[in-house]
């Protein structure tokens, strides 16, 4: 607002300081880095966590190199953090903030979000939530123990790290709530002239349906979690029933509360979440995919629908996570239900993907290979899911290995993939230097072969009925000992996967500076505005010399009757064909 | 470095609204959500309590049957009437600079600040004399819900005294400016904080009867 | 249409302010007065609702000018009702029917 008489577009030339420029940033190319370069510290951190866990389960008690032996409490620790940290700290983070962030405008044809100042504010909560988190490591008795989900009357009367919890998780939210008023005015009040609705790239309307998500549905997890802070520290018990007894004795509560209704309010979040997580990924897939076919997306308007029939399921389907609290069997029928009629979206987007590989002429580039990656593996992961929605099959199954080896196919081959995918995509655009191809070949392969030996034995273990809680993988229970063997398998591929991640992060900071420069704006010869109407690399504040107009749908490739191996979106007709086309509407 | 965002005083053609007036809606659907959530909470509670409001009378130490028996009727009417004559003066107040009248803003906008911190001088009475019993929101799942609701309704109120103290204010810099576009812009920022400010009132209008009265 | 408003059309506004302040004083004396009458908890919490709803309504409408607002602000209000009255709805159900799964199991 210091320089209203400014056009529209410009930047000024003079210099700002370091902080004010990467730092308090107002730039959203600048926040979706930081975003992205935070979310992939705090996906390292977390999956360190799970490292150490998994040292445990392979080998019960034998001491850790510098850290000893692992105490049921550092495990459990472990495990909530791990959770916590990767779905709000680490993939929210990446798929929206980073991703969302940076291509967001560009796409659309924004000079920037609509609330720039709001943005830099949603980074510096999403921080400052973050480093809430990881302090909790270091208060008397150190982190949350009670899960990621955090269930009383457990979470209730834990330690003090379940407070940092919740106090992160309020400046999580904060941030989440405000990035999601920006991307949503931004989308709905900045498409430039002719973005009209069924023109944005389909990544866009993921984005658009993720905030609405994010809107909507994060409150009331904002409402359970200062309803649990009241029960800690004002002694209020609203999820701690009358009558409880704890290790100590009898608890000094009033009692009368319902720890069921945390989980009510914390489902109706974490549900949506669940496809706050998956939709950017389906985005990001479907971008690379039109882009490597050379083909437009089969039924773009289908996998919209979808997609917005999606969202709006995602808000009644919370309590298939909840078959076992006893719940009766009318509502039960009514989330069964509901639980199958949403995986049908969800299946329409899959098959019109992969039909659009049909016929394609595909170029295997780094960032195609984690999208076809993509493809099957979050098919294993919703297939798997389908028992765990009825709740007949989901009853034996429920907090078995069945259920982490069922979302971590969701979430790891399949989110993350389409996360590496996006990176290696769009790291040209951002860098002006694209990434190293062969290292990024070796990061694929070791990456989806790996997570395939952790997660694959899970859905065994957790058909043989192995609890997702046990301290010693299984040690304990004679029943488990047929799979216990498959307990170093994962570790084994773990520990694999970690080295794999060293030439990704080895080609991810050699190529900002030292890789291969770019030879025209346009790398992968994208119809997307991001690519086709942004020359100057890295691209400056106001992004665009002149706003581009847009004349067509997002993915004209290969165009039938077009001498031009693909029509970008600002690519205005020539004007013969425009009179030829008259003709024909006239005719 | 600033850039100029399109939208931000005029609306959008086919939107017809600008981006504010869009995000503050938002944020008020997400608030919805947020105060929905709690209310959820308490139909649940409540629907799952043995009694209600499940505690004894402060003079007879019977055990009441109505929420009025032990929370204070009158006190919470009057700040019915305080925060929606708030409400009133809000728009008031924005009508005013519509109307080019800056003096008559000033004076509803002070009034809105005041009757705004009349509404929590009231209601920390309320908590008071509830602490003077010696009961607080640990007494039984009535009180908690009923604490944790209305002090959240108290934090939105200061939150908006906050923001309202700052368009009385410095904020008001923006429009004896005199420049055009600068006036529209601040008037938007009062409409703006005005939703804010009913939004907080309307919810008061539901919390009112659903603790109070039944 | 806040935006192109003439001095005399807000005028205009002024009175209706004035009108809505005065209803809902009135509506706020009504339903103070009828939780005197000591009605079961059902009609009370009826009458209690509906009167909280119209003046949320005449809030909603004329302080917060929803009446005659953009459909773009109507589409996000109708997508937060929506799911606030899918949360009601299954949070109700849900404790209802367990309740019904109480009974059944009592009388067997």
């Amino acid at each position: 607002m210091a320089t209203k008489d400014d056009h529209a577009g410009s930047h000024e030339g003079h210099h700002v300081g370091f902080w004010r420029k990467y730092w308090f940033s107002t730039d959203h190319k600048v926040i979706g880095i930081q975003y992205g370069i935070t979310a992939l510290f705090f996906l390292l951190f977390g999956f360190i966590l799970m490292l150490l866990m998994r040292w445990q389960l392979a080998s019960p008690g034998v001491e850790i190199p510098l850290l000893g032996a692992l105490t049921p409490e550092m495990y459990n620790q472990f495990g909530a953090m791990h959770g916590t940290i990767m779905v709000f700290m680490g993939i929210v983070p990446l798929a929206v903030g980073a991703f969302g962030n940076y291509v967001v405008p560009l796409q659309i044809g924004a000079i920037d979000m609509a609330f720039p100042r709001l943005n830099m504010a949603s980074y510096h909560f999403f921080f400052w939530g973050g480093i809430v988190m990881l302090a909790s490591f270091f208060v008397p008795q150190g982190a949350a123990k009670a899960g990621w989900t955090s269930y009383p009357p457990l979470a209730d009367i834990e330690t003090m790290g379940q407070t940092m919890w919740l106090w992160g998780m309020v400046l999580l939210i904060t941030s989440s709530l405000l990035g999601a008023i920006n991307f949503l005015t931004t989308i709905i009040q900045l498409r430039t002239e002719g973005m009209t609705f069924f023109r944005m790239p389909f990544f866009v309307w993921t984005q658009f349906v993720t905030a609405f998500l994010l809107l909507l549905a994060f409150p009331p997890l904002e409402a359970a979690g200062f309803l649990q802070l009241a029960d800690r520290l004002l002694g209020t018990s609203f999820f701690l029933p009358s009558g409880l007894v704890t290790a100590e004795g009898p608890l000094e509560v009033s009692g009368g509360g319902s720890p069921l209704l945390w989980q009510h309010l914390f489902w109706f979040l974490a549900h949506p979440e669940v496809y706050v997580l998956i939709l950017p990924a389906m985005g990001i897939v479907a971008e690379i995919v039109a882009n490597n076919t050379r083909k437009p997306l089969w039924g773009y308007r289908l996998m919209v629908y979808s997609l917005i029939f999606l969202g709006f399921m995602s808000f009644i389907v919370w309590a298939h996570h909840m078959f076992i609290t006893g719940m009766g069997t009318a509502i039960s029928a009514f989330f069964q239900v509901t639980t199958m009629i949403i995986s049908i979206p969800s299946v329409v987007i899959l098959s019109a993907l992969f039909i659009t590989l049909w016929g394609g002429s595909i170029r295997f580039s780094t960032p195609m290979l984690f999208a076809l990656g993509f493809l099957p593996m979050f098919g294993i992961g919703g297939l798997t899911g389908l028992p765990l929605g009825l709740a007949p099959t989901d009853i034996p199954l429920h907090d078995t290995y069945y259920v982490i080896g069922h979302f971590h196919y969701v979430v790891a081959p399949g989110t993350i993939l389409a996360l590496f995918a996006g990176i290696y995509y769009w790291f040209p655009k951002m860098t002006g230097r694209t990434l190293n191809d062969t290292l990024g070949k070796v990061h694929f392969w070791g990456t989806i072969i790996s997570m395939n030996g952790i997660f694959f034995p899970m859905l065994i273990q957790g058909l043989a009925g192995v609890s997702r809680r046990l301290f010693d993988g299984g040690l304990a229970y004679s029943f488990s000992e047929p799979v216990l063997e498959y307990n170093m398998v994962m570790s084994v591929s773990a520990a694999a996967l970690f080295l794999f991640q060293f030439p990704f992060i080895i080609n991810f900071f050699m190529s900002m500076k030292g890789g291969k420069k770019v030879e025209k704006a346009n790398h992968w010869d994208a119809t997307t505005l991001e690519w086709s109407a942004t020359p100057i690399m890295p691209v400056p504040h106001g992004n665009f010399e002149t706003v581009p107009r847009v004349y067509r749908d997002p993915y004209e490739y290969n165009v039938p009757g077009s001498d031009q191996p693909y029509l970008s979106q600002d690519l205005a007709p020539p004007p013969a064909t425009r009179a030829e086309a008259l003709e024909k509407v006239e005719a | 470095m600033e850039l100029l965002i399109p939208y931000e005083v005029t609306p959008r053609r086919d939107t017809g609204v600008n981006n504010a007036k869009l995000g503050i809606w938002l944020f008020l659907a997400s608030e919805v959500m947020l105060f929905g959530g709690l209310f959820a909470a308490y139909i649940f509670l409540r629907m799952g309590a043995d009694a209600w409001p499940g505690m004894e009378t402060f003079d007879t130490h019977e055990m009441a049957t109505r929420a009025d028996q032990v929370l204070s009727v009158p006190l919470a009417t009057l700040n019915t009437v305080i925060l929606i004559a708030s409400s009133v003066t809000m728009v008031l107040s924005w009508a005013s600079l519509k109307m080019d009248n800056f003096k008559g803003f000033r004076l509803h906008m002070g009034l809105t600040i005041l009757l705004a911190l009349g509404f929590l001088v009231v209601k920390a009475f309320e908590y008071g004399s509830k602490f003077s019993h010696h009961v607080g929101p640990d007494t039984n799942i009535f009180l908690g819900i009923y604490f944790v609701l209305t002090g959240l309704h108290a934090l939105h109120v200061t939150g908006g005294i906050i923001v309202n103290a700052y368009f009385w204010g410095p904020g008001t810099r923006m429009w004896l400016s005199g420049n055009e576009r600068d006036k529209a812009h601040f008037t938007n920022r009062i409409e703006i904080a005005g939703l804010y400010w009913h939004f907080v009132d309307l919810v008061w209008i539901f919390l009112f009867p659903m603790i109070y009265l039944v | 249409m806040a935006e192109a408003m003439t001095v005399s059309d807000v005028k205009k506004h002024v009175r209706v302010y004035l009108i809505v302040f005065g209803s809902l004083l009135l509506l706020t004396l009504v339903t103070v007065a009828v939780s005197y009458f000591d009605m079961p908890l059902g009609p009370a919490l009826a009458v209690a609702l509906v009167i909280a709803m119209v003046k949320g309504s005449l809030v909603a409408l004329y302080f917060m000018h929803l009446k005659g607002e953009k459909r773009v602000i109507m589409w996000v209000l109708a997508f937060a009702a929506a799911f606030l009255i899918g949360m009601f709805v299954l949070f109700i159900a849900s404790l209802l029917d367990q309740e019904m799964v109480a009974v059944l199991l009592r009388v067997t």
